[in-house]
């Protein structure tokens, strides 16, 4: 058996009075493209956080391509890498500048070349001397993924990967996710409310709700589970909490 | 896909391994792009320090004919502005860079990189000296010009006092940065005006001697009061006190410890919260 790329068993979170999530567990083997499909508030972005070491649970534990989390999480981390739409590259500096800095903190080698090889194949190329918080939306986004593959990652994380991207943008990005998790082997797990994308690039798909999984599998058996079209009808069942029979 | 094969080999080889001096540097790069690009933040480091050596350098000339005591040692009071905004511009180095990287939002994308918060420390560190120096090296230069007064023509004693306090700003910066961090950034302020609470114990322009008697016990607990009273002793008396500097050593070994467990307790409860992802404008 491989050793699983991301491995959480028991995971809760509680801030206070608040729980975040309540024993999440899950297995992503290594190879291919998970979804993390829920509302807003289900947990999505939490369970991400810890899975980057950047929140420690209150209970359960992470392992990333067999480290722990918590206790060896800097043997693992120049293998991984993550994009999210809560934080940003300095916008002071210019997207080369930026694509610099994090080359020579994940140790990149020719860090200029693999720049502009990014570049060119994320279509930044022309953008690369401009100011970062001078870009539009949907260009910090391609940025922000050419950020999080400056490394190339074994282990990549999205949270929703395609916000603020126009449909051809955000079609355009989706073939070059799928492109780079067959061609490296790599494994992506991503967070999304765009069902299109989860159905169109997910091998498989866990569905949180109100910090909980509370179903997973691949988009078909998911689709055929709830007796639905699209994956977005599922989501809804699901977000509702309705049963099939509810349903039919 | 142009990603030569075996990448992965090479990234997960460099995976193993401990502190790097390529990961500070990537931060020294970082923020030294940061001051490249903007003029104005380079003349705002360098305004007050010139401002205030103006006003002293006229302050010491006018004593100079009715001060005995300034007229024994006429760079004292010059002498004493220029250390001290060089432990302010060390303090407020330090903690503008940990800053700038909040106001930027961009402290979950470094720590989920394979940086270390002593790497990014240490960094910190570098850079404040970089902007201490680039902030006071025209004070310095004017302060010569027009008053005729260089701060190294007292000895390399001097230059030693002088890295007491910039050890004592880091100690101090840490600190600060430790409080931001658990406070967020409404608690920016202290970046600024912390510092000041040391001013009256630091005895800068009068000796701990003039304190009263339970504030000579707090006084020299900073190692700044070390430091001041031994430009003094340069300066008056032509003696470099060794057992002063090895009493700035020793405090600035306590503070960089202190800073340093707290912004150590700062981060890892910050992981706690959740405050890394979230914290920014």
């Amino acid at each position: 058996m491989p050793t699983p790329a991301i491995e959480a068993r028991a995971l809760t979170k509680r801030f206070g009075e608040i729980t975040a999530i309540n024993d999440v567990s899950f297995v992503v083997e290594p190879g291919g493209i998970t979804a993390l499909l829920g509302g807003n508030g289900a947990g999505k972005t939490t369970t991400i956080s810890i899975l980057l070491g950047l929140l420690v649970p209150t209970h359960g534990t992470v392992r990333i391509l067999g480290h722990d989390m918590v206790r060896d999480r800097y043997s693992v981390l120049p293998l991984m890498n993550f994009s999210s739409p809560y934080v940003d590259l300095p916008h002071r500096l210019s997207v080369r500048e930026n694509l610099r800095v994090y080359a020579e903190l994940y140790s990149v080698d020719a860090p200029e070349k693999r720049i502009m090889e990014l570049a060119e194949r994320l279509d930044f190329a022309g953008m690369l001397d401009r100011k970062t918080g001078q870009l539009s939306a949907g260009q910090k986004t391609r940025v922000a993924l050419g950020k999080a593959l400056i490394n190339r990652p074994r282990v990549l994380l999205l949270d929703e990967p395609t916000a603020s991207l126009d449909p051809d943008s955000a079609d355009w990005v989706r073939s070059y996710l799928e492109e780079y998790a067959r061609e490296q082997g790599a494994t992506i797990l991503l967070a999304s409310h765009h069902m299109g994308e989860v159905e169109r690039l997910c091998d498989n798909v866990l569905m949180m709700r109100a910090g909980g999984i509370v179903d997973r599998g691949s988009p078909a058996e998911l689709l055929d589970k709830y007796g639905r079209a699209t994956l977005e009808e599922v989501f809804l069942d699901i977000a509702r909490n309705r049963t099939r029979a509810e349903t039919s | 896909m142009t990603q030569p094969a075996g990448s992965n080999a090479v990234a997960e080889a460099k995976a193993v391994g401990g502190f790097s001096g390529r990961r500070i540097l990537a931060m020294v790069r970082r923020h030294y792009y940061l001051l490249r690009g903007s003029v104005p933040r380079i003349l705002e480091m360098a305004y007050w320090p010139t401002v205030q050596m103006v006003i002293w350098g006229f302050v010491t000339q006018f004593f100079m004919g009715h001060s005995s005591w300034v007229a024994n040692a006429s760079g004292i009071l010059i002498g004493a502005v220029l250390l001290w905004d060089l432990l302010f511009r060390s303090q407020i180095g330090f903690a503008m860079c940990f800053l700038e990287e909040m106001w930027s939002r961009n402290l979950g994308h470094l720590f989920v990189s394979p940086l270390r918060p002593a790497e990014f420390v240490i960094a910190m560190m570098a850079m404040s000296l970089l902007r201490g120096l680039i902030g006071l090296l025209p004070s310095w230069v004017l302060a010569y010009v027009f008053f005729e007064f260089s701060i190294f023509s007292y000895g390399p004693g001097i230059v030693a006092f002088f890295s007491c306090l910039f050890v004592m700003g880091w100690g101090l910066g840490m600190a600060v940065v430790a409080l931001v961090l658990r406070f967020g950034l409404g608690a920016e302020s202290l970046a600024w005006v912390a510092i000041f609470a040391f001013a009256p114990i630091s005895a800068v322009y009068y000796p701990v001697s003039t304190l009263p008697e339970w504030l000579q016990v707090v006084a020299w607990c900073t190692p700044s009061a070390y430091v001041f009273e031994g430009m003094r002793s340069v300066f008056i008396d032509g003696v470099f006190r060794t057992d002063l500097l090895l009493g700035a050593i020793g405090m600035n070994l306590l503070y960089l410890a202190i800073g340093g467990g707290l912004f150590a307790w700062s981060f890892a409860k910050a992981r706690v919260h959740g405050r890394l992802l979230q914290i920014g404008e």
